[in-house]
């Protein structure tokens, strides 16, 4: 593929149509929340793109955010705009390996100085010097502090990227951070979280950058505001039963059968901002919720240490009974104890007491 | 300390230090009142002093036929906020969900836009006695810090819970917080302030009652 090759020439020897072109531009305006006459100028812009060189650089990470973009359905406009962008380096993707592969890094960022768009995903590991994961011999985040300079901005895919995701969870052994802690305000960063992301989610973002040049409105972690704007909870389709107080009280009972809301079986839906309701998954197949799970609210920093997946919002994320039952014995004891201090100490003031007769008082005045 | 650390931790440490101030000092009060004991009574008594006190116990939820309207305003706004307060927190789903995984089982709800307009009543009560606290001088004059503390104190809960429930201009998940943090400071200044007849009100009022069926001389 010709480096300098238009977007719409690619998108056309893929065997898409112009109707299809403009209906995905129409698509991207709307989930994009731009006005729909937006449409047309996303089209005349993504037209004209040229292919930016992207590198993309997987950290500690399960390759399941790569699966989710690349292989979660049959190729659509949306997986060849990604098709579509030069990928000089994908470590999983690339058919290079070895010194090959890190010369076609190298090349890239030398030659796409302050133009190339970096794509991360996996969170970086910095204890001891970040040995825990390295890449033909260089540690992630050295890999990361030369490919930063000249980025023209960064996106990171995935929660493990945006918040440190699994490695990052307690007890966190490799000191895994986020792609924000290494890059901090130096450049531009857009963070893609989900586990994995939503596909359109990042083909979104890539549409906005290319088509305006700049990245989206965030919100104050860094996320698109177009996609992650609302909670699940605000957008679910199973929002009036919540407001109703009906809940589905296990798996298989009549309330999940009827569609209830899954509060009760720990839906994090309320405090989960994502596109997931409205874009969902599997080209607009389902999402979790409406096949009957609780969202785990993936999207959201520190995911793995909100308490089980199953426990209410509303309900201790820890063992509270033991501590309470103890808490019951304790004041007791104590309060037996410092009742039997108070009688012992009446019982003395009396004895100390002095009768004072009318005498007395003759004599003291 | 991002929303989400908040969150966790106010579901976690937070609730168990909270449970854990409140309950150990509402235990300890009570426990330490009724330790102190009476001093032996020699006299022989007419009456007998549990009946009474228990009766006594129910017999001051009734309304007094002869109050004032201003006796009856104070009952009436009095009455209006401790049941809206109660069907609140002990008849909403969720709340029943944090009662179920402590105590082991739980209670049928009742619908959210019952509980929704109880909270609401609720409120309007405890602005009502505020307002009567402040414009009243008899009333002002009697007021002591701890009384605008403890108010401010009650309320807190009731309009972050609304909030949470109808999330206005914060995210849920702050929102939540706020209810969750606002409910633990309830808690922990229960024990320490005038909150705590919560439980001594009725070791009081069993001993008022104790008191006058006790009917004999005390030696």
């Amino acid at each position: 593929m010709p480096r300098d090759e238009y977007l719409t020439d690619i998108l056309r020897r893929q065997g898409i149509s112009r109707r299809g072109f403009l209906k995905f531009c129409s698509a991207m305006a709307s989930l994009m929340a731009l006005p729909p006459g937006m449409a047309p100028a996303i089209a005349d812009a993504l037209s004209k793109a040229r292919r930016p060189s992207v590198i993309w650089l997987s950290f500690q990470e399960c390759t399941g955010c790569t699966e989710s973009l690349t292989r979660s359905h049959n190729p659509t406009v949306e997986s060849l705009i990604l098709d579509a962008i030069s990928l000089d380096y994908h470590h999983t993707l690339q058919a290079a390996s070895g010194t090959a592969a890190e010369e076609a890094r190298e090349h890239a960022m030398k030659e796409f100085f302050g133009k190339y768009l970096l794509i991360v995903d996996g969170s970086i590991p910095i204890k001891d010097g970040g040995v825990y994961s390295t890449i033909a011999g260089m540690t992630n985040l050295q890999m990361l502090e030369d490919a930063i300079e000249g980025a023209a901005a960064i996106v990171a895919v995935g929660t493990c990227a945006a918040f440190g995701g699994l490695p990052h969870a307690n007890p966190n052994p490799t000191g895994a951070v986020s792609v924000l802690d290494i890059v901090k305000d130096r450049k531009p960063v857009i963070n893609v979280p989900g586990c994995p992301p939503i596909p359109v989610v990042i083909t979104g973002v890539l549409a906005h950058y290319l088509t305006f040049g700049t990245v989206p409105d965030l919100d104050h972690h860094h996320r698109p505001l177009s996609f992650f704007g609302d909670s699940i909870h605000d957008r679910c389709y199973r929002r009036p039963f919540y407001d109703k107080g009906l809940f589905a009280k296990t798996f298989d009972d009549e309330g999940a059968r009827n569609g209830w809301c899954l509060y009760e079986l720990g839906c994090k839906g309320p405090t989960t901002y994502n596109a997931c309701a409205t874009s969902k998954w599997n080209n607009g197949t389902s999402f979790p919720i409406q096949s009957g799970h609780p969202c785990l609210g993936c999207s959201e920093p520190d995911f793995w240490d909100a308490g089980s997946f199953y426990s209410p919002l509303s309900t201790p994320s820890l063992g509270v009974s033991k501590v309470a039952a103890t808490a019951v014995a304790a004041g007791a004891i104590t309060g037996v104890a410092f009742g039997l201090y108070d009688q012992r100490k009446r019982k003395k003031a009396r004895q100390q007491h002095k009768k004072v007769s009318v005498e007395d008082l003759g004599e003291t005045s | 300390m991002n929303e989400t650390e908040l969150l966790t931790w106010l579901r976690g440490p937070g609730l168990l230090i909270a449970i854990t101030i409140f309950v150990l000092g509402v235990v300890f009060r009570v426990i330490q009142n009724l330790a102190i004991g009476m001093p032996e009574n020699l006299a022989e008594p007419k009456g007998s002093t549990f009946g009474p006190g228990v009766a006594t116990v129910f017999r001051r939820f009734k309304f007094h036929r002869h109050s004032t309207n201003r006796g009856y305003f104070t009952l009436i706004a009095g009455y209006t906020f401790h049941i809206g307060l109660l069907l609140t927190l002990l008849f909403l789903d969720q709340h029943i969900l944090l009662f179920k995984s402590i105590l082991g089982f739980g209670w049928p709800a009742l619908p959210t836009v019952l509980i929704t307009f109880s909270a609401l009543i609720s409120i309007g009560a405890l602005f009502a006695v505020l307002v009567y606290r402040v414009m009243d001088p008899v009333r002002r004059k009697l007021s002591v810090y701890q009384d605008y503390l403890v108010w401010v104190l009650t309320i807190g809960p009731l309009i972050t819970g609304y909030l949470t429930m109808h999330p206005i201009g914060l995210s849920y998940t702050l929102l939540l917080s706020l209810h969750i943090i606002s409910a633990e400071i309830l808690l922990i200044a229960i024990p320490f302030t005038s909150l705590s007849h919560m439980a001594s009100l009725f070791v009081s009022r069993w001993y008022n009652g104790a008191i006058a069926g006790y009917k004999g001389v005390k030696s």
